[in-house]
């Protein structure tokens, strides 16, 4: 199977899913499809045991509670660190940056252990939710401008065992004064740019595809996609001008 | 407290009227919002005063307050006069000025926005609350679904005199209601499930069986017995009568409110097969389902606002290879993040050419590339309508995208 067929892994979107998550398996198996590639998406719920020969396995964000029980089912199985063991690639937003990490935050402010996959810590913020369009210069693979939307309540800490994804143009991130987004370490990828990031990002898709098949993908047609990410680039700088007017 | 109104509420709601008389008249809009912000402004404990010694039904819920709020209406009305905001003006500017225009004898039926709704409690002291749905929605604004939740229960469980009538299919209204002294159970067999797999009272797994009951494995929350279940074209009632719906509007979200008013309306004294007849006579509701005519193309309205309406309104539009246009915005009302298309199975509207338009067009375009949808992005609700090159066609779109479309096809 694993020779000819790639399997995308999508962990608990029942769970982990709030914001369209789930998005991003669609938009992986669909451009390896398009360049003939076959891909299959395993969908997980919850109480099902997860597969450790899976070749990609997905995180989106979720609420506290649901966030809360996905980690301890994944720290339970310890499926996902297996499946890391042995050079899966993994990509996690919002919720899934934090349950990929140390500790996050229940919603009393108490430490909730993480998986321990990222050296990030999550606590939860003082200021106000972070809320709106994401802009950041990515930091590895030679990527393009991300852009994404964020909602989140927590600040991520980065260890020294990660370095960021990017660096924040617009937007809150990481949160932590650093000005960091999202974290990377080896073939795991974190942001807080939530839901279908992978949609409005396709050199990202494309980066964790190429880890998984080992070589350079075929160009696609993405003029679509082009001109979205044209209009909210145009949309964030206009709200930033119109900021800087306005102070 | 009933008998007069106090001077100053008297002075505030002449004031609000005459400020909401005067928007309409001018064309600025209904007049609801600004008129009852006067009002409040005048007197801010006008609301309690207005609501005093009435009888008042209020309606919430993510999805379908305001047809079931016109639905409960034509129920009561089949016993007389009937105060309520049928335009969907659901924030405390809007009650305020529904309750000061209505008679003060008449019963009010109120649509509330979910996040009202504990203030509203609080402030109107309703006979009856019904509760008809909670999922995600605008989550920019509201962060998390839940916490709705955990406020409705808390405001609930503070009003003893209030009764409720509540979904029995969704985990989360079940869980809100629960504080409640008085609830009446309805069984609508609502198939939504996507924010309900962890329960909401200790957060462990919620398992559904096939025949559509649930129950948390860990705690006792558990689907209650209805006293009122939808069953096909039928609503099945405790004594074991089974009366037939006989629905102007279409589909399966709009039996499921037609009983939530059946149970809302007997809660009020009214029997459930007279208000049946008066829920059948309510037609097309604030433009939803309502057919205009474009240049020689008929097209039908239909209105979807988050991932649980869109599921169901994917199976009320007319079937392929009929084009469909569909409208979507990301203003402050709709929220400003359409991450959701994501959890919209647009892949059903393969086969067909679907005209992607609106403020947020592009990104649903992107939605249906992947989805593999034939589709066109066009720029204009009337342009989008004239690309379809069609004669009759259903245009659906989200909150703010479906009032363009129609202020926006009705004077072409």
């Amino acid at each position: 199977m694993r020779e000819s067929t790639v399997t995308i892994a999508l962990l608990y979107p029942e769970l982990l899913g709030t914001y369209g998550d789930g998005g991003n398996a669609t938009v992986l198996a669909e451009r390896l499809r398009w360049r003939g590639i076959d891909a299959e998406v395993i969908t997980l719920g919850a109480g099902d045991t997860v597969p450790t020969s899976c070749d990609i396995y997905l995180m989106g964000g979720g609420e506290d509670g649901p966030q809360a029980l996905a980690a301890r089912e994944l720290s339970e199985s310890g499926a996902l660190h297996t499946a890391v063991d042995n050079g899966a690639v993994v990509f996690g937003t919002c919720a899934g940056i934090q349950v990929l990490g140390n500790e996050f935050a229940n919603p009393d402010g108490s430490p909730h252990p993480g998986l321990g996959l990222l050296d990030v810590r999550t606590v939860r913020g003082t200021g106000k939710r972070a809320i709106g369009e994401l802009l950041s210069e990515p930091l590895v693979g030679g990527l393009p401008t991300l852009t994404g939307f964020e909602n989140h309540g927590a600040v991520t800490h980065l260890g020294s065992g990660v370095q960021p994804l990017g660096r924040v143009v617009s937007g809150l991130g990481n949160g932590g004064g650093d000005g960091s987004e999202g974290a990377v370490s080896g073939r795991i990828v974190a942001t807080y740019m939530h839901g279908p990031a992978l949609a409005r990002n396709p050199a990202l898709a494309d980066l964790l595809l190429s880890w998984v098949v080992g070589k350079k993908l075929k160009t696609l047609d993405d003029t679509e996609v082009d001109e979205l990410r044209a209009e909210r680039l145009r949309f964030v700088r206009r709200s930033r001008s119109r900021w800087r007017r306005n102070r | 407290m009933s008998g007069p109104l106090p001077v100053r509420t008297r002075l505030a709601t002449g004031a609000g009227l005459a400020v909401a008389g005067l928007s309409r008249r001018v064309g600025a809009g209904e007049g609801s919002v600004i008129g009852g912000r006067v009002l409040l402004a005048v007197d801010p404990g006008a609301l309690e005063r207005l609501a005093a010694g009435r009888t008042i039904a209020l309606v919430t819920g993510t999805n379908g307050k305001t047809t079931t709020t016109s639905m409960l209406a034509a129920a009561l009305a089949t016993q007389g006069a009937v105060t309520t905001n049928s335009t969907g003006a659901n924030l405390m500017s809007g009650l305020v000025t529904t309750l000061a225009r209505g008679s003060a004898t008449a019963p009010a039926v109120l649509e509330v926005d979910e996040g009202l709704l504990p203030k509203a409690v609080a402030g109107l002291h309703p006979s009856v609350v019904l509760l008809l749905n909670l999922s995600r929605d605008q989550l920019d604004r509201i962060g998390e679904v839940r916490i709705h939740a955990q406020r409705w229960r808390a405001a609930l469980e503070a009003a003893p005199s209030t009764a409720v009538v509540a979904n029995a299919d969704d985990p989360l209204v079940v869980w809100a209601a629960g504080l409640a002294r008085q609830i009446t159970w309805v069984g609508t067999g609502q198939r939504w499930r996507l924010d309900a797999y962890s329960c909401p009272n200790c957060g462990e797994r919620i398992e559904w069986s096939d025949d559509g009951t649930w129950a948390c494995s860990n705690c006792t929350l558990a689907r209650p017995v209805p006293h009122l279940s939808l069953d096909g074209d039928d609503v099945m009632l405790a004594d074991g009568r089974r009366l037939r719906l006989k629905l102007q509007l279409p589909g399966w979200p709009n039996r499921a409110n037609a009983a939530m008013a059946a149970a809302g309306a007997e809660v009020l004294g009214v029997d459930v097969a007279a208000a049946l007849a008066g829920v059948g006579r309510v037609s097309h509701v604030a433009g939803r389902y309502q057919v205009v005519s474009v240049g020689g193309v008929s097209v039908r309205l239909l209105l979807a606002k988050n991932p649980a309406g869109w599921a169901e309104a994917l199976d009320l539009i007319r079937p392929a290879p009929m084009p469909v246009v569909v409208g979507i915005n990301a203003r402050i009302p709709d929220g400003r993040d359409p991450s959701w298309l994501w959890d919209v199975p647009f892949e059903r509207l393969r086969g067909r050419v679907v005209i992607a338009t609106g403020d947020r067009g592009r990104d649903l375009a992107v939605r249906l590339r992947y989805a593999e949808v034939e589709h066109r992005f066009v720029d204009g609700y009337v342009e989008a309508v004239r690309a379809s090159g069609a004669a009759d066609i259903d245009l659906a779109a989200n909150y703010t995208s479906f009032q363009d479309a129609r202020r926006e096809l009705a004077r072409a």
